[in-house]
């Protein structure tokens, strides 16, 4: 999503329907496509009624969608993104807590149950990805925690008889001089007002936890075991299951023998399911165990013979209508008699999520419905997908997010959900459902393959001329979302990083064509832009090698009209962090550049090629992701993603081969390790541009920033990956 | 039935003697604190220690743990005061965190072996335990930080 849409969220709040409701009928992602109300479990209106509302509990007062206060005066925020290690747990309390005036460590935080106000306004659906947690939070939570500090200003005036500007907020009630009132005294009073108007938020000057490197929430429970994940669920009486698919991509069971499995130790249940064959058992191995013992007859389908050779192919051969995505000047005409031109193809495997928390579900059921644990990246098509195996309407699904094992794309999709549900409703008892790794592997929504063409010619001034792109490869929203691409609409998940091309070329052209391949692929960290900054940072090399350029003035010369000065200056921090051209004798450098989810980003990767055994020596990132609410994570998402990305570039392929992955564990699907990480060196650019997405775009430089390098060091140009493939060692 | 020692106490429980440890940890014993990743021995989130060392408790059958005395994440500290766990909160290392019980126990186990390793020595150490967020940079420091805690290092 390189272009945001420009909805205006400063007033938006929970309880103003007329608000959400334009907001429901009007989100826009890029290109102006709408998303909302095209999803099952996301918009619809009995949720819509279900999820407003001034609510009270037991023990507690609703302020608004995101903030419950206790009659002890407890603070508890409604955390309506999934934390998958990004930080949303820490960063989204903290917004909230800047305005309402607590101090954000004494905030209790629970997840979100499904809901209208929690849909993602820059995705029109209740989900985390895209990079959006923060740029969607960054007014919606400040001006939720500000209204509902001037409802407790307000109420706690009228109790302390003076004016709510003379009050101020502590971390569990409200003090005038001397005397406090507790949140516990107020908070139904504070709840009954009107909403508060003209509501101001403070200058970033004023900040005090924003910016700041505040320590995560989360990291207590994760240091001693007792955060809880979707695999660690235990409900009372809860039994467990094990799931066998087929091993053929989009086979289905045509029969089955289960009188083995039956007679093994601590079996419950064998049933067949919309995804399989489901074991119930005691325990999970046993379930497992026996899970391994059926005898499944699968009718393959139409994937039998699907490979390698015969996606390519497709790729290659794929002749439908390619849909304009960048056009200017004669693309044609330049291309006819150039001074000099290159052509380039690049290819890109498929690639697995590998969460390390396998795909996983607990569900009961209640007296009032349908209760899901999961890890879910989508709580409201988890409700959804529920409800439908369950054949029950969805206000009769319950959905409880977990901690998440990872995420990286893989828990937008719902897959794991609805056999554990038909399991449950069956035995009449809670079950647990849970994926071997195997299971995992080689059944994810994969990262797309995709093959590029692209073009690039001089005049004879001896500049950049011309530079064509043909983007080739399946579009995951046109199953994701098919709305959003109807009428032969652009998927914008499809052309990130190539959309923004931000060089100055007098002739451009940029296509895509749809291929689909058989199988499902799914969003994968950066989505597209870590296929497409592959092909556009890669190529812009390679005509800067052509030009005798060097690769870092090159792009340099060809950014120096553009109107957002923060792609150059990006560009200028990594080269200056790195010491660009002033390696170490044997060292070779290769630089990237890229925007992303409102970030900009440039990388510099030093190495040295010996007997083609690379050593990365050194890994420098410039990063402007406008204003932060935590530097710290930032810092981290940078690194991390970093190393997810050299997973991917050096190792990373799933191979098909008669509709069956190959490849099955961490043996054969590597990815990085402590030992193989090489010191990364993040540099946080100071901005008061609004905030950036960081969850992802540093996952994209990694591979044309490394190829780049590599080519500087040996003259090989890697035109696809994984690069250990490609005759090279680490 | 079968007996093992968990975090100092002993649990009996009726399972196959051929069930990993991992599991019986999990599912009988109640101490979900330690994941499961592969199941293959190949990603560390499974990590306890045997008798001090670490083991991969998915691929170990739990009949051969009986007599030897386990220790899990929970067991560590009663609240979060080993260096280590002090360190990686410090440190602010994990991410998504759900292989960092595993983490934990491998670097533990080598701060005990070893009070003041090189970063050679955490690579051998701890290159058996996978991070899909990538908080190696984190864990390296958290290591070196928990020395220091523990009143060691240069």
């Amino acid at each position: 999503m390189s272009q945001l849409p420009s909805i205006d969220i400063e007033n938006d709040v929970a309880h103003d329907a007329t608000r959400r409701s334009f907001l429901k009928n009007s989100l826009l992602l890029s290109g102006g496509l709408t998303i909302a109300l095209q999803l099952p479990g996301c918009s619809k209106p009995e949720q819509a009624a279900s999820g407003t509302g001034p609510r009270t509990g037991e023990n507690f007062v609703e302020i608004n969608a995101w903030l419950h206060i206790g009659y002890d005066s407890v603070v508890t925020f409604l955390c309506d993104r999934s934390e998958m290690g990004q930080g949303v747990y820490t960063a989204l309390p903290t917004l909230i807590a800047e305005e309402l005036g607590v101090e954000p460590s004494v905030i209790k935080i629970e997840f979100a149950p499904p809901g209208a106000p929690y849909v993602n306004s820059l995705l029109g659906v209740q989900a985390t990805g895209g990079s959006t947690s923060v740029r969607d939070a960054w007014q919606k939570l400040r001006m939720a925690g500000a209204e509902a500090r001037e409802r407790l200003l307000t109420a706690a005036a009228k109790t302390l008889n003076t004016k709510p500007g003379l009050c101020r907020v502590l971390n569990n009630g409200v003090a005038f001089g001397d005397k406090v009132v507790l949140f516990g005294q107020i908070v139904d009073a504070a709840a009954a007002l009107p909403k508060p108007v003209n509501v101001e938020l403070k200058p970033s000057r004023d900040f005090k936890y924003l910016g700041k490197e505040l320590q995560r929430f989360d990291t207590a429970a994760k240091v001693d075991g007792s955060a809880q994940f979707g695999i660690d669920v235990r409900l009372p009486g809860m039994l467990y299951a094990a799931l066998a698919q087929s091993p053929v991509l989009g086979g289905t069971v045509k029969s089955f023998q289960a009188d083995k499995a039956k007679a093994m130790p601590g079996v419950r249940e064998v049933l067949q399911t919309a995804s399989g064959v489901v074991v119930v058992a005691d325990g999970w191995w046993q379930a497992k165990q026996a899970r391994d013992a059926l005898v499944v007859q699968w009718d393959a389908g139409a994937n039998a013979k699907l490979s390698n050779a015969t996606i390519s192919a497709g790729l290659k051969f794929a002749a439908g209508t390619a849909i304009s995505v960048r056009r200017e000047g004669d693309i044609d005409a330049a291309l006819k008699a150039p001074k000099a031109r290159v052509d380039a193809i690049y290819e890109l495997p498929l690639l697995a999520h590998a969460t390390l928390e396998p795909q996983n579900c607990t569900v009961e059921f209640r007296a009032d419905g349908c209760h899901v644990y999961a890890p879910t990246q989508v709580q409201g098509l988890a409700q959804a997908a529920a409800a439908k195996a369950a054949g029950l309407p969805e206000a009769q699904v319950h959905v409880h997010t977990t901690f998440l094992g990872g995420g990286y794309g893989r828990r937008l999709e719902t897959d794991f959900i609805g056999a554990a549900v038909e399991a449950a409703k069956v035995v009449k008892k809670p079950v647990k459902l849970l994926w071997t790794r195997e299971d995992d592997m080689t059944h994810d929504y994969y990262r797309p393959p995709a093959r590029d063409t692209v073009t690039g010619a001089f005049g004879n001034d001896d500049r950049l001329n011309a530079f064509k792109l043909t983007l080739v490869g399946p579009s995951i929203t046109s199953r994701w979302a098919p709305a959003v691409v109807a009428n032969g609409a652009l998927d914008p998940f499809a052309v990130e990083a190539a959309q923004n091309f931000p060089y100055n070329v007098p002739n451009l052209q940029i296509d895509y064509l749809q291929q689909e391949i058989g199988i499902n692929v799914g969003y994968w960290r950066s989505v597209s832009h870590a296929l497409n900054c592959f092909v556009v940072e890669g190529f812009i090399d390679e005509l800067a090698v052509d030009a005798r350029e060097d690769p870092y003035k090159f792009r340099r010369n060809l950014l120096w009209k553009h109107k957002e000065p923060r792609w150059q200056n990006a560009l200028d921090f990594a080269a200056r962090k790195a010491g660009w051209g002033e390696a170490p004798k044997g060292h070779f450098q290769g630089i990237a550049l890229m925007s992303g989810y409102d970030t900009y980003m440039a990388q510099v990767f030093e190495i040295s090629v010996v007997s083609n055994k690379i050593k990365i020596h050194r890994i420098v990132c410039a990063v402007d992701c406008g204003q932060m609410v935590n530097p710290s994570i930032v810092t981290a998402q940078a690194e991390g993603s970093i190393i997810f990305g050299l997973s991917a570039a050096l190792f990373g392929e799933i191979n098909i081969e008669g509709g069956q992955v190959k490849e099955r564990n961490f043996d054969s699907y590597r990815s990085l390790r402590i030992n193989e990480t090489p010191p990364i060196e993040v540099h946080l650019m100071s901005s008061d541009d609004k905030p950036g997405g960081m969850g992802e775009p540093a996952v994209a430089l990694v591979a044309p920033a490394l190829c780049n390098a590599i080519h500087a060091a040996t003259g090989r140009r890697l035109r696809s990956l994984p690069i250990l493939k490609q005759g090279f060692t680490i | 039935m079968i007996t093992l020692t968990v975090n100092g106490q002993v649990h009996e429980v009726d399972v196959a003697p051929d069930t990993p440890l991992l599991w019986v940890l999990r599912d009988y014993v109640g101490l979900t604190g330690t994941k499961f990743g592969c199941g293959q021995a190949l990603c560390g989130a499974c990590t306890v220690h045997m008798d001090g060392q670490p083991i991969r408790a998915c691929s170990t059958p739990v009949s051969v743990v009986g007599g030897h005395k386990i220790m899990t994440i929970e067991g560590l500290s009663p609240d979060r005061s080993h260096p280590v766990q002090k360190a990686w909160m410090e440190i602010d290392v994990p991410q998504c965190g759900y292989c960092q019980s595993g983490q934990i126990m491998a670097a533990a186990a080598l701060l005990a072996k070893n009070p003041n390793p090189k970063d050679q020595d955490i690579d051998a150490a701890m290159a058996g335990n996978l991070c899909r967020c990538g908080t190696y940079p984190r864990i390296r420091k958290a290591i070196h930080h928990a020395v220091k805690l523990m009143g060691g290092g240069n």
